[in-house]
């Protein structure tokens, strides 16, 4: 296997963008940073690969346009992923592996206040039985907390626990889009939104975009003094069905964690776009209660469809560029109730 | 570090048809996915990754459906990924499918993709109108007749070249048992006959909207040589470029030159017309058949592909067989497309192409285009291992 | 004044789903007002039924019949209920695992507020008395008044002949009709609203249309115009930026003759839908011809565009009408050949 690093990271989040679906103006000057903190140009890039839905925009073929951003007159070696961002890196990943590149740029866009995302997602589910009840993202997720809550595995305090500090730590994210912890009591007394969760216990519709930089070897050590090399990646995907699955676990975590060598990972970004999640992933990836979790805020904070992921990737990934920590773990979750989850685990050591 | 080897050892795909009303989405893949893993001799518990795709997900009304179907996949339990490069989906599909042996992570690929046009109509989902728009635009076929006039008057082909194709194509079909559109009766003559649709092209002369799907299983080195018959992959490429940009070439397009000779030149291919035994091309309209011979390099640019055409070289018998199985002309599940090109050039070096068989062919290329043919990814198959 | 312009779109179709057999067998009993599970190898009663069996991949073909009665294994609630939801007023979705099956089936529970709702409570099926063959045969889950639960034994067939005796029309088509045909289909309709917003670019081409002028904008890279200007020039990726206004007299540069009438259509064919190459611009845009017999229009005719009356301007580029010819000499091929 190469030794692949992530050296360059760039975002751009907000509550509502107000621009084209194609988000092609968000990706311009994410691939500038790209640049800037690489000193590459796109004719350094290998590979390009991004993920998008077309159904967030509203079109077929949506991420098409979004070709334009990366400038491809000479045209480039470049695919596509209907998946999140993560995913995306992940093929980036396999095509450096194989040795048909040695640099790759992945990017990520996702417009959700185009449409309803309640109503979009609950085209996400079996057509025959589940879509034609419209089941939304928020009820699924409360099926699954209040599995957990009968359970005794958790509880609403332990929720409420995740979201303040989550949102405590988010004051500190200039890319959040909600902020501002309080205490764990003030969260417990705010009314019941979708019973069993608040509304603070619920990721907030984000708009956004997102890109990682990732190279090989030399390549990395060129542009970046102290590269985030991927020690392992790996994935996994559960059935849909509510009905067999055990809600309380997500067991295509603890698969791709069980593949990781999660030992002395120290901080983890998390991507759970419900409180409970966290605490169902920490579980499921066996971390020890000293590593700390998701100091970005984590999805809580911010939650940017098909980006976030990847996002959680990136905001690691900067721990250990920053010299802050020497192992670390971003998480990337799909589908509802963490159906499916990528783990990847990078270490400063070159 | 190079690729390691790795090859097709299972070929599968459905009776391809315009609504396949007797299965679901679950069932259309399975088909495929079964007689694929039979071809191997493998069972699904013994493929480590699954890799789908698909085309628009409008056309099903289903976002992201790999997920729903995870578990009828026998995805449950392992890594699965999505791809989705509009029309060249099936083909850049099974380039991600044989990256992950290549690279050394997995030994046992199930790579599937499919398309279910029937639950909803392909015309209406590739032409939702966008605001602020006129809404000339009148699908695949209205995006891509300019184009095909543009290489008309660009090569000056006679008129019937477009017909030659058609003919050829569903006659071949005629031999291939899965194949959508099974007319005995199409002649030069009854194409040209048929009613112009989007002037130049003609109703004979575009794909069929079509029900389902394609997979492979493609296997490491040690895996595969235990394979009977085993079609390795010498090459695999993809390039992309812009649906629109000043003075971009429509119709020989620089993203396919650029696929096209970086492939070559990883099979060490340095005249293909001579060393490609078959090849399957995405000819969605019949004039995309010249179109692409001079993009990839089989004849000369502005007129060497129809007169390569017209000669009758690309018929069964001919010194480049193109679209023995039939072609997207005769079977266009849009999301599998692609990965049928790759499977059927997979089969002819396998020697298992049955009665659309080109005798003895030892390479073949897999072709697929997509978008506003700015998509393009293709493989090289071989019935010997390749030596670099 | 918002940076961009925005219109509704709706993304609408009546999606006709064909089921295949297992879930066909599942959407017949709905019709049928019977709930039909299906046994897994490992013994295990799924409901609704898995196409495949999660362990061999096999095709689930072993059916059984359970109860319209159960018990919520989980719930969660529906405050603002979104359109196409069961309810339009708040209510609950629940995992119900019924009578007879090992695992639960996901629907709403009709219940007046999340007080009156537990895990473990009994409820029972609301059936809908017109059924098709759907899962909104069941109208939702209601609680179950109190039952006597009798031995395990027994109390399936007495739940569910409870339950088939509470919908007295299916014990009478059971016993007089004739078993109508299994049901191998349904019909969804997707309806999803977005609000489309143009890009700034696009908007100021939009914009400018509704002035009555056509403005494109220049790459300070490659130096092209482009038209409608674009958030990165395709070539580089570089914001195209300065603008650029055009004439509106162009070349045809390629066309199609459209003839085949499609869903959702706007212009009645047989029409020309051409590339016009204005005069000044490094790209050539799709419009309509008119004001010529379709088979007249041939590549290079120089063309005018005809606009609308202006009280009917809007911010788009049907303001322009159609093309026309004007009656020059067609272009030279060598001017417009490279942007074919």
């Amino acid at each position: 296997m190469r030794d692949v690093a992530v050296v360059g990271f760039a975002q751009r989040q907000m509550a509502q963008f107000d621009g084209s679906p194609t988000c092609v103006e968000l990706l311009v000057p994410l691939f500038a940073d790209c640049y800037e903190q690489t000193g590459w140009t796109r004719r350094d890039i290998g590979f390009w690969c991004s993920g998008s839905s077309d159904y967030l925009a509203g079109r077929s073929f949506s991420f098409v346009q979004a070709v334009d951003a990366i400038g491809v007159i000479p045209p480039v070696n470049e695919s596509h992923v209907e998946m999140d961002l993560a995913w995306a890196m992940y093929e980036a990943w396999i095509k450096i592996q194989t040795g048909e590149a040695d640099t790759a740029l992945v990017y990520a866009f996702g417009k959700s206040s185009a449409g309803v995302l309640r109503r979009t997602l609950a085209l996400q589910l079996e057509p025959y039985t589940m879509t034609p009840l419209w089941p939304d993202t928020v009820s699924l997720a409360g099926l699954q907390a209040r599995a957990g809550i009968d359970a005794g595995l958790w509880d609403e305090r332990a929720m409420a626990e995740v979201a303040n500090r989550s949102l405590t730590d988010a004051e500190k994210n200039e890319y959040a889009v909600r902020r501002g912890g309080s205490s764990v009591e003030e969260l417990l007394s705010r009314p019941m939104y979708a019973d069993p969760l608040r509304k603070h216990d619920c990721a907030p519709v984000t708009d956004g975009a997102a890109a990682l930089v990732i190279a090989a070897e030399g390549r990395a050590r060129e542009v970046c003094e102290r590269p985030a090399w991927i020690r392992s990646l790996s994935h996994f995907v559960d059935p849909m069905s509510l009905g067999t699955r055990d809600l309380k676990r997500s067991p295509s975590a603890q698969r791709a964690g069980a593949a990781s060598d999660l030992d002395g990972v120290e901080v983890a970004e998390l991507h759970a776009p419900f409180s409970h999640q966290e605490l169902i992933l920490c579980s499921e990836l066996g971390l020890a209660d000293d590593v700390r979790i998701n100091p970005s805020g984590g999805a809580l904070a911010s939650n940017p469809m098909f980006s976030a992921g990847g996002i959680r990737i990136g905001e690691a990934a900067r721990q250990i560029w920053s010299g802050s920590a020497d192992r670390v773990l971003g998480h990337a979750t799909s589908g509802p109730a963490l159906q499916q989850n990528l783990v990847c685990v990078m270490g400063s050591e070159g | 570090m190079a690729k390691q080897p790795a090859a097709v050892i299972g070929v599968g795909q459905t009776h391809h048809r315009a609504k396949r009303e007797d299965v679901s989405m679950a069932g259309l893949c399975r088909e495929a996915m079964d007689r694929a893993l039979e071809d191997a001799g493998l069972g699904l518990d013994e493929i480590d990754a699954i890799v789908v795709g698909k085309a628009p997900d409008l056309f099903e009304g289903v976002m992201m459906p790999e997920l729903f179907l995870a578990e009828a996949l026998g995805a449950a339990g392992k890594p699965l990924l999505r791809v989705h490069t509009a029309g060249s989906v099936g083909g850049s599909t099974a380039i991600v499918a044989s990256s992950l042996v290549q690279a050394g992570v997995h030994r046992k690929v199930l790579t599937v993709a499919f398309e279910k046009q029937s639950e909803s109509n392909a015309m209406w989902a590739l032409s939702v109108p966008i605001p602020f728009n006129m809404p000339v635009h009148a699908g695949a076929g209205g995006y891509f007749a300019p184009h095909v006039r543009s290489y008309i008057r660009r090569s000056g082909a006679p008129n019937h070249i477009g017909a030659i194709v058609a003919a050829k194509d569903r006659q071949n079909a005629l031999k291939n048992p899965y194949a959508h559109l099974r007319n005995p009766d199409t002649t030069v003559e009854s194409v040209l006959a048929s009613q112009m649709l989007w002037d130049p092209i003609r109703y004979d002369e575009t794909c069929p909207s079509s029900d389902g799907a394609c997979a492979l299983v493609i296997a490491a080195e040690d895996v595969a040589s235990g394979s009977p018959n085993p079609a390795w992959i010498h090459g695999t490429v993809m390039r992309s470029e812009a649906t629109s940009a000043a003075e971009r070439d429509q119709v020989n397009p620089q993203a396919s030159r650029d696929a096209a000779a970086a492939l070559w030149k990883q099979a060490g291919i340095t005249n293909p017309i001579d060393e490609i035994d078959a090849a399957e091309i995405y000819v969605p309209f019949s004039w995309f058949e010249p179109m692409w011979l001079e993009s990839l390099g089989f004849a000369e640019p502005n007129g060497g592909g129809w007169r390569l055409t017209e000669s009758g070289e690309t018929a069964m018998d001919g010194r480049l067989p193109v679209n023995c199985s039939g072609g997207v002309l005769s079977s266009n599940p849009i999301g599998a497309s692609g990965m049928l090109r790759f499977g059927e050039a997979a089969l002819q070096v396998r020697g298992a192409a049955g009665e659309h068989q080109v005798d003895g062919a030892r390479r073949a290329l897999g072709h697929a285009y997509g978008g506003g043919s700015q998509f393009f990814a293709m493989w090289v198959v071989g019935s010997e291992k390749p030596s670099n | 004044m918002p940076r961009t312009l925005s219109a509704p779109v709706t993304v609408a179709f009546d999606y006709t789903r064909s089921t295949g057999p297992v879930l066909g067998r599942f959407l017949s009993g709905l019709r049928d007002g019977v709930v039909v599970g299906g046994r897994t190898s490992e013994g295990k009663v799924v409901v609704p039924p898995p196409e495949f069996d999660p362990v061999t991949h096999a095709a689930v073909d072993d059916f059984v019949e359970v109860a319209d009665t159960g018990t919520v294994t989980s719930w969660s609630w529906v405050p603002e209920p979104v359109k196409g939801q069961p309810f339009e007023r708040p209510f609950a979705f629940a995992l119900v695992t019924l009578d007879g099956a090992d695992a639960p089936l996901l629907h709403a529970l009709d219940v007046p507020s999340p007080d009156d709702v537990t895990t473990g409570v009994r409820v029972r099926i609301r059936w809908r008395a017109e059924r098709v063959g759907a899962i909104t045969d069941i109208e939702c889950f209601e609680p179950a008044v109190a039952e006597v639960r009798g031995a395990p034994a027994t109390s399936l067939e007495a739940a569910a002949a409870s339950a088939r005796s509470e919908t007295p029309e299916v014990s009478r088509l059971a016993s007089l009709a004739p078993q109508p045909p299994a049901v191998t289909g349904i019909v969804v309709p997707i309806e999803l609203d977005y609000l489309y917003a143009a890009s700034p670019e696009e908007s100021l081409f939009y914009t400018s249309l509704s002035e009555g002028k056509l403005v494109g904008q220049r790459c300070p890279t490659c130096g092209k115009v482009y038209i409608p200007p674009r958030s990165a020039c395709p070539a580089d990726g570089t914001p195209t930026a300065e603008e650029v206004e055009l004439p509106d007299t162009g070349t045809v540069t390629t066309f199609c003759i459209v003839n085949v009438p499609f869903l959702g259509q706007r212009i009645t064919p047989p029409y020309v839908s051409a590339y016009v190459l204005l005069d000044g611009a490094d790209i050539a845009f799709l419009h309509l011809i008119l004001d010529i017999a379709a088979e007249e229009v041939r590549m290079g005719m120089r063309v005018k565009a005809v606009w609308k009356p202006k009280d009917q301007w809007g911010t788009t580029i049907e303001n322009i009408s159609h093309f026309a010819p004007t009656g020059e000499p067609d272009a030279d091929y060598e001017t417009y050949r490279v942007h074919l």
